[in-house]
């Protein structure tokens, strides 16, 4: 069977399964690419997550992560990846948040959600209600911003280097030799579906 | 402890959690007490041959027994999440390999597979089965990596020498393949890079025929000695259902008796079609961990030996797809036909783009299943991608597997773990 087949087949699978979870959990589902993603409401997610573990047999919960959306009214995503080894499936289940509102802590569900947790806010700063350790996990000591975002520039804000004289590391601000080159290679080359007047890459001009 | 005019008294046979030093008489000063009763804090590492990588543990010691451990990570942290955020799918692909270093095509392979799945491609047979071939290879990368280094922690110095030939000999075989023994960047989304040579084919099939010999070898220092049961039989035990609710995968999983494995279970590329078997632990802790990899090792040797059988049947055929939109052009063509030249250029600087949407891609990685979450917004870069490292999440477990065990289990605990610090800190 061929890897096409396999999503084909996961997929015909799935379906029944999300609409019985719309039934039961009062969750939104949808089924693409051969996964199945379900969008659950903030406060209800220890709720769906129990429900999950316990009714539906999804026993690990193997990744918690966040996303950023800066268009969006509730800018934060926060998704969650469950496996049921007895169903031989993987569900997605996705809430949405922004930097004020706690999504709460589904550590007494899955226990592993710990770190999973405290790496999402060491990213994005979304915080979440009920985690018994929240610090920072993978950036340094006394660090400040939320690197993942959209708006936190990729080459950070401070530089450490060791310094001969004092002895000791210094943090100084980011000194680049060389801005950041990022190109624009979303061309207009392909295509010519755009206004009669206008010429390929006109738009770019006028800013 | 206690001042020398004071003999002690014969005391009844100390129970674990009772203070020997309980009785009131025994002439201490209060100084005295205040020591016997006092709690060390102590670092391990990040500068610890032992803590494999840069792991900081802040352990709290009660005597020489562990009540907390707080590992402390981050410090190999290089925000490649981020920087895959500002580069093309194509470019993304070595940081991939710089993740868990010791299998790295095992990442490349996670990550190709969620970009085929996002594209709604399908790999070449001979692709696959080269796929496969080197993610073998870098399961015995690991598992030999691990297996020794865990006899290295606990006293033996042998077991990583005779081990690392072998490595040293599958190294070559990826330079062979890719150019490079590391940082391999071979796997491609729609294929690999490369077809292999037909003598590189030869040498892995009699690798394969002497590999058993070096394992009988390891096996026979390793296995039954007594230093090393000692060190690691009944240390670190995990329940199945303490290995189900904290997320682990991979051999941690197996060795808690979960016969669990994606490459059975969840089949990808051709794995449908190939027989191995899936060894799994009785008792969860270190020691079958150590056999679930020396066993899962000869299982790989007997996979590769199946690729390089269908292989040899299948000499010349593609190992890319043919579409130019994903893959380059060859270099041949590219020299005659302005079509191919053309699409070389796009690929190489704008880069093909995706469909919006987004995917779950995990693998067996030797260390446990590796996924890659990957968010497309259409453009030619991707818009989020989490890389969920299985070493990340058994390494949160260091906090309950140590406690009630002495400090000179941490490391027999954590080389159990197989942890490797590019991919926990990414």
């Amino acid at each position: 069977m061929s890897a096409l087949d396999v999503i084909a087949a996961t997929e015909a699978a799935l379906t029944p399964l999300g609409a019985e979870m719309v039934a039961e959990l009062d969750v939104a589902a949808e089924v693409a690419f051969g996964e199945l993603t379900l969008v659950a409401e903030r406060e209800r997610i220890v709720q769906v997550l129990t429900d999950l573990r316990d009714r539906f047999g999804f026993q690990q919960l193997l990744d918690v992560c966040g996303a950023d959306y800066p268009d969006r009214e509730e800018r934060f995503e926060v998704i969650y990846h469950l496996l049921s080894m007895t169903r031989n499936v993987r569900v997605r289940v996705k809430v949405a948040t922004d930097e004020v509102q706690p999504v709460p802590s589904v550590i007494e569900v899955y226990p592993s959600a710990g770190w999973f947790e405290r790496e999402a806010f060491d990213m994005y700063g979304m915080l979440f209600s009920g985690h018994p350790d929240m610090r920072r996990l993978l950036t340094d000591y006394g660090f400040e911003g939320h690197p993942l975002r959209k708006d936190f520039p990729m080459t950070g804000h401070v530089e450490v280097r060791w310094d001969e004289e004092q002895r000791r590391v210094v943090y100084e601000p980011v000194r680049l030799q060389q801005e950041f080159r990022n190109f624009d290679f979303l061309s207009p080359w392909e295509g010519a579906e755009y206004p009669a007047p206008v010429l390929p890459g006109d738009e770019k001009v006028k800013g | 402890m206690a001042d020398g005019t004071h003999t002690p008294a014969p005391k009844p046979t100390a129970v674990l959690g009772t203070d020997v030093f309980d009785d009131p008489n025994d002439g201490r000063t209060a100084h005295a007490r205040e020591m016997d009763d006092r709690k060390f804090t102590i670092n391990f590492g990040p500068q610890h041959p032992a803590a494999h990588g840069v792991l900081r543990l802040v352990l709290e010691l009660d005597g020489e027994l562990v009540t907390r451990v707080d590992p402390h990570i981050g410090l190999l942290h290089r925000g490649t999440e981020k920087l895959m955020e500002a580069r093309t799918y194509l470019q993304n692909v070595p940081y991939l390999d710089r993740l868990d270093y010791v299998s790295p095509m095992n990442q490349e392979h996670a990550f190709c597979l969620a970009i085929e799945r996002l594209l709604g491609i399908e790999v070449p047979y001979r692709a696959q089965l080269i796929r496969v071939l080197y993610s073998e290879i870098g399961r015995i990368l690991s598992h030999m990596l691990n297996v020794t280094t865990q006899a290295m922690d606990v006293g033996a110095l042998t077991p990583p020498l005779w081990g690392f030939e072998q490595r040293e000999k599958l190294m070559v075989f990826y330079e062979r393949a890719s150019g490079a023994r590391l940082h391999a960047n071979y796997f491609r989304p729609g294929g690999v890079h490369q077809d292999l040579p037909g003598e590189l084919i030869d040498d892995i099939a009699r690798w394969c025929q002497e590999f058993p010999a070096a394992m009988k070898d390891i096996d026979a220092l390793v296995t039954e000695n007594r230093i090393f049961k000692q060190r690691n039989v009944d240390i670190g035990v995990v329940s199945k259902q303490q290995a189900l609710d904290w997320g682990f995968t991979g051999v941690m999983l197996r060795g808690s008796d979960i016969a669990w494995d994606l490459r059975k279970n969840q089949p990808y590329e051709c794995y449908a079609e190939l027989e191995f078997d899936i060894p799994v632990g009785k008792n969860g802790d270190c020691w079958d961990r150590y056999l679930c990899r020396m066993e899962e090792m000869r299982q790989s040797a007997r996979i590769m030996e199946q690729c390089i059988h269908r292989l040899r049947n299948c000499p010349g055929a593609p190992v890319m797809i043919e579409d130019n939109k994903i893959a380059p052009p060859r270099r041949g063509e590219m020299k005659r036909s302005m079509e191919a030249l053309i699409h070389h250029f796009k690929l190489y600087t704008e880069g093909f783009r995706t469909p919006v949407g987004e995917v779950y891609a995990a693998v067996e990685a030797p260390k446990g299943e590796f996924g890659i979450y990957l968010v497309s917004d259409g453009t030619n870069k991707p818009y989020r991608v989490k890389i969920s490292a299985p070493g990340f999440r058994h390494l949160q477990a260091m906090d309950w597997m140590n406690r009630g065990h002495m400090l000179a289990d941490v490391s027999a605990i954590l080389g159990s773990l197989d942890i490797v610090f590019g991919e926990v800190d990414r």
